[in-house]
């Protein structure tokens, strides 16, 4: 076959690769449609959450998947940012590069976005974006775990977020804090309206700042899963859902560093109006 | 391995069926007996990372960010003094160069005055010279001349003389020279 094209000329590699991807196409095929004959497809079976070392009980400190990839997680941020500067040069490597690249544009977006004196806070913001952002690109490896997919992760993140902004707003501006929700630009009747409009989106911060995150995660993987599972089942046209796969998978890639970057610059503004609670 | 997996799952979904109820069709997410455990390990990571990021990272990156900010800083001011000290240097050797410039000229119209005086004053001493020769010249000429004058008095004289001798005259040598001074005269 490549003798042949290769006498044909023109391009015989793009020919033995089309011819290639024809085999494995047709292959894959052969193996998987006699397997699972119909459709059998579980997408949500990927966020189950199992004890890593075997057995049924779950215990509260028992290690999970979920405990494996976050380590993971924290192995990567080590790797990236202290593993990556440990040269401390002048003219940075690459891995310090990155590593000055991630602390720039974090540390740029506290003070742009909360302003100079949330500077301080920076590190906290730092943790949350660094671990937001391994976890999803962690679980955008096939057959990994997304930590980030769980709302009980991403709750207790957004929680923190906004016990802390809450407490911070009344330390820094004691009553004044409830300023926030007294819009004085406003018609002094409308005010009252205002201030229960205020005070119902405040508290509904750290709901969609959770779900917003998991959502995402949750939905683009079980969405790939579900592909998966057309792939398996088309048998001869499988090829069809693993281009779909393909395509999805790069708006995911595109979809786990914006979910992150959204979750830290609304921490980011959330923090400024601790800080500054004047309309 | 696979296949193991694959067993594990099944049996995992035996369970859920078993347990029935929403659980096993619905969202692993959802099950609230995982919540514990989710929170506990992710509370550890959260502050694994943040005394990393603490204690190690962010101060390195901050210390390496603030020296690299420092160098270019200094680094452009010590390119700044070199400019400056390449403008200044510029600038004196522009300076000696016209300062040369006029030396020399300076040099060659002092040589060149120089020498027109030393010219001027040959010049002069030989304009002297020739005259004082000049007029030591005329002085023999009209010595010389003198001397021819009286010479041809006294051979007129005494050709006179000697013409009256011939003819039969006796002459006196005072009125012969008379005459001959007269001629002469005219």
């Amino acid at each position: 076959m490549a003798d042949q094209s290769a006498k044909q000329g023109g391009g015989p590699i793009i020919k033995i690769a089309f011819f290639v991807v024809l085999a494995l196409v047709l292959l894959s095929g052969a193996i998987f449609a006699p397997e699972h004959p119909g459709l059998a497809i579980h997408p949500m079976d990927q966020f189950e959450i199992k004890p890593l070392f075997g057995g049924d009980h779950l215990g509260t400190f028992t290690p999970t998947n979920q405990t494996l990839w976050m380590v993971l997680a924290i192995v990567g941020i080590v790797l990236l940012l202290v593993v990556g500067s440990r040269g401390r040069a002048i003219v940075p490597t690459r891995g310090q590069s990155i590593a000055e690249l991630a602390y720039g544009f974090v540390y740029k977006m506290v003070e742009d976005v909360a302003g100079k004196d949330a500077v301080k806070y920076f590190p906290g913001i730092m943790t949350l974006f660094m671990f937001i952002v391994f976890a999803n690109f962690l679980g955008l490896i096939p057959t990994s775990f997304t930590a980030t997919s769980h709302i009980a992760v991403t709750a207790v993140l957004a929680l923190i977020v906004f016990v802390f902004v809450t407490v911070l707003g009344f330390v820094k501006n004691g009553v004044g804090f409830l300023g926030l929700f007294w819009v004085s630009a406003a018609p002094l009747p409308l005010r009252p309206v205002l201030a229960i409009i205020e005070i119902i989106s405040y508290f509904v911060r750290p709901v969609s700042h959770s779900i917003r995150l998991a959502g995402n995660m949750m939905a683009g993987h079980a969405v790939i899963k579900v592909f998966a599972g057309f792939a398996a089942a088309l048998g001869l046209f499988g090829f069809l859902p693993i281009l779909a796969i393909a395509a999805f998978y790069a708006l995911e890639v595109l979809v786990a560093f914006i979910q992150a970057y959204v979750f830290s610059i609304l921490t980011c503004v959330y923090l400024k109006d601790a800080l500054h609670p004047s309309h | 391995m696979a296949s193991n997996t694959q067993q594990t799952t099944d049996a995992a979904h035996g369970a859920d069926a078993a347990h029935g109820g929403a659980e096993a069709a619905g969202m692993p997410q959802l099950d609230f007996s995982t919540f514990g455990n989710q929170i506990f390990w992710l509370v550890v990571t959260l502050v694994v990372i943040y005394l990393v990021l603490t204690k190690v990272a962010l101060p390195r990156i901050e210390a390496v960010l603030a020296e690299r900010r420092g160098t270019i800083t200094s680094d452009l001011a010590a390119a700044e003094e070199l400019k400056q000290k390449a403008v200044e240097a510029e600038e004196a050797y522009n300076k000696a160069l016209a300062d040369a410039r006029a030396e020399a000229n300076k040099i060659v119209a002092d040589a060149r005055a120089e020498i027109q005086g030393e010219v001027d004053a040959a010049a002069a001493k030989a304009d002297a010279e020739i005259a004082a020769k000049a007029a030591e010249s005329e002085a023999a000429i009209a010595e010389i001349r003198a001397g021819a004058v009286d010479s041809v008095k006294a051979v007129a004289k005494d050709t006179a003389k000697e013409i009256l001798a011939s003819l039969g005259y006796k002459a006196d040598a005072k009125s012969i020279t008379a005459a001959v001074t007269s001629r002469m005269k005219g």
